[in-house]
């Protein structure tokens, strides 16, 4: 399927989910549609590179607060020199470009770390984030910012739903986008990273350049992520927004959905990111974590390679899978004498 | 890269190479050229810096000390990636498959982002024909669609090999892409590589196995303890009392 087919097909999809959330008529669904299809974008816009280059980021949070606080720095701006109000599609362009450059930034630091170290690094760098944010006044310090939202939109109505409409765009682009890679030269690049670097570099693989699109993108989709947040939650607090909630999931989520394909993150989301609302509802906030936990273990227990791996696996059902895998022998360190 | 260099002809030039890790000296004062459509053996011990040798020429180490030039211009500090695209590919000794990807997209990936960052832009069907009749010199293209994991030690080999092979290059090194193969397997690929060779493709073969160095070589260079201890026609080579004594036992 070409990509425009996708992108479209995508956008049908989009529309029918929204036509149902207005056609359920409770405002209720919209909230918590909304952080559902925030989850879609940050775990997509985590598997291309922790995925897709294998380079696990625990620092989601950090791009998702840049996105979230440039919204607030550009409100600030705004409210206090009395401008014009920024449409929204402007604040996630720019949330997204700030994400972007610092996660080419954070790429051409760190990237030269692998496995553990790297996570630790993206983690770091979270930390370093949130303790500019606390300390920087102007966007509300550690007490936090409030915005104030308009109360309706034009056409569409109530201020949420336009929230929703916009984060539902956001999915179609971040899904259309990591499909994009999949499927081209640059997925098959990200795929040699994952696999074995030096290899890659001896088949002319430009690693290291590789790795920097990809900690872009992704962190520019996580970054589009956050810059709605501050006006759907009202009050942005530095806490919360660098909660370890963000890592969590959008590491969690690609993983029980699988992680070599776009279809992955997408099911992980719907899947966790419902269970985690219907939770929050029936029994209490507190169980998300556990929920999330709980699945996590039984993922990588009962089924690595998440639910598309599990599909893939029932549909193939290869006769030498039932033999017995032989693992494939490669040493880490290369030839090292 | 036109020069009046008089070793022009040269494809590859070592000149007083040397690589330390820490405290032990891999490699020390390694010098060597290597001629335009040469066969070359490069024998010597386990542990006498043969693959390092390897890796610093296709840049996966960096050397410390002396240079590196091939085919007309300096490499030293060059991405290893880079080198590969100038025309330098090499199988690893233990092989190193892309294990999610099936044996044709193994093949492809040299073929993306090697032949293809030269300026050469095939068709996808292209491409598909061009892997197949790579994994078919190999006698892999029954398993085109198959995974790596699937393969046997031997069978990887080839792979490493074919894939080497996909990036089209100048110089081939081929780290022993022969241990643990049958005899009538071993022809096989001899056949293969001399192929190649007659082709244009300047060959250098690291190898323990030495019925398939001494049919294949036009000169053999030896390696122990990280020097170069002889250099030449490889029955002259094998009668040299140091070569035996270091090499070959006393």
């Amino acid at each position: 399927m070409r990509t425009p087919t996708f992108f479209l097909i995508c956008l049908i999809v989009a529309a029918l989910v929204f036509g149902a959330a207005i056609a359920i008529g409770n405002d209720y669904v919209f909230f918590a549609g909304y952080v559902v299809l925030q989850y879609v974008v940050l775990s997509t816009a985590w598997n291309i590179l922790g995925g897709y280059c294998g380079y696990v980021n625990f620092g989601t949070a950090a791009f998702f607060a840049l996105g979230a606080y440039s919204s607030v720095a550009i409100y600030k701006l705004v409210t206090e020199n009395d401008f014009f109000r920024m449409p929204m599609p402007v604040l996630i362009l720019i949330g997204g470009a700030v994400a972007g450059i610092v996660g080419f930034g954070m790429g051409y630091l760190t990237l030269r770390l692998r496995g553990a170290f790297f996570a630790i690094a993206t983690l770091a760098l979270a930390v370093v984030l949130q303790t500019l944010v606390v300390n920087w006044d102007f966007v509300g310090g550690s007490r936090g910012a409030y915005i104030l939202r308009p109360e309706s939109v034009p056409i569409i109505g109530a201020y949420i739903k336009y929230l929703f409409l916009i984060m539902l765009l956001l999915a179609v682009i971040a899904l259309t986008t990591a499909r994009l890679i999949e499927h081209s030269r640059l997925g098959y690049g990200f795929a040699t990273i994952r696999d074995d670097e030096l290899a890659a570099e001896a088949s002319g693989v430009p690693t290291l350049k590789l790795k920097l699109i990809a900690t872009t993108i992704s962190g520019a989709l996580m970054g589009m992520a956050g810059a709605p947040f501050p006006y759907y939650i009202g009050y942005l607090q530095p806490d919360s927004t660098f909660g370890l909630d963000y890592a969590v999931n959008s590491i969690a989520m690609p993983l029980i959905g699988g992680t070599t394909s776009w279809v992955g993150p997408l099911i992980g989301a719907i899947l966790l990111g419902s269970l985690q609302q219907i939770a929050t509802v029936t029994i209490s906030s507190a169980v998300n974590l556990l929920v999330v936990g709980v699945i996590l273990v039984a993922f990588v227990i009962l089924a690595p390679n998440g639910i598309v791996g599990l599909v893939r696996h029932y549909w193939q059902h290869k006769p030498d899978d039932i033999v017995g895998r032989r693992k494939v022998e490669t040493d880490a360190q290369g030839t090292v004498p | 890269m036109n020069n009046t260099e008089p070793a022009a002809a040269n494809l590859l030039e070592i000149n007083n190479l040397g690589k330390r890790f820490g405290g032990f000296v891999a490699l020390e004062n390694i010098s060597l050229s290597v001629a335009k459509g040469e066969r070359l053996g490069l024998i010597g011990p386990n542990g006498s810096g043969k693959s390092t040798l390897v890796n610093c020429i296709c840049g996966t180490l960096q050397n410390e000390q002396g240079s590196v030039r091939f085919d007309g211009g300096p490499v030293d500090g060059i991405a290893a990636y880079q080198r590969t695209r100038l025309g330098l590919a090499r199988s690893f000794q233990l092989p190193r498959p892309f294990i999610s990807m099936s044996l044709i997209d193994n093949i492809r990936i040299p073929i993306l982002y090697t032949v293809a960052a030269r300026g050469i832009r095939n068709s996808a069907a292209d491409i598909d024909t061009r892997c197949m009749e790579l994994l078919r010199q190999v006698g892999l293209d029954a398993k085109a669609r198959g995974m790596p994991k699937d393969l046997t030690q031997v069978e990887m080999r080839k792979l490493e090999l074919a894939r080497a092979m996909a990036s089209e290059p100048k110089l081939l090194i081929a780290d022993e892409a022969m241990a643990g193969l049958t005899h009538s397997e071993i022809e096989d690929i001899l056949t293969l590589l001399v192929r190649l060779n007659d082709q244009g493709v300047t060959v250098i073969l690291i190898e323990h196995i030495m019925r398939a160095v001494m049919s294949f070589s036009r000169r053999i260079v030896v390696l122990v303890s990280g020097k170069k201890i002889a250099d030449g026609l490889p029955d002259q080579v094998m009668r040299d009392p140091e070569v035996e004594r270091a090499y070959l036992g006393q």
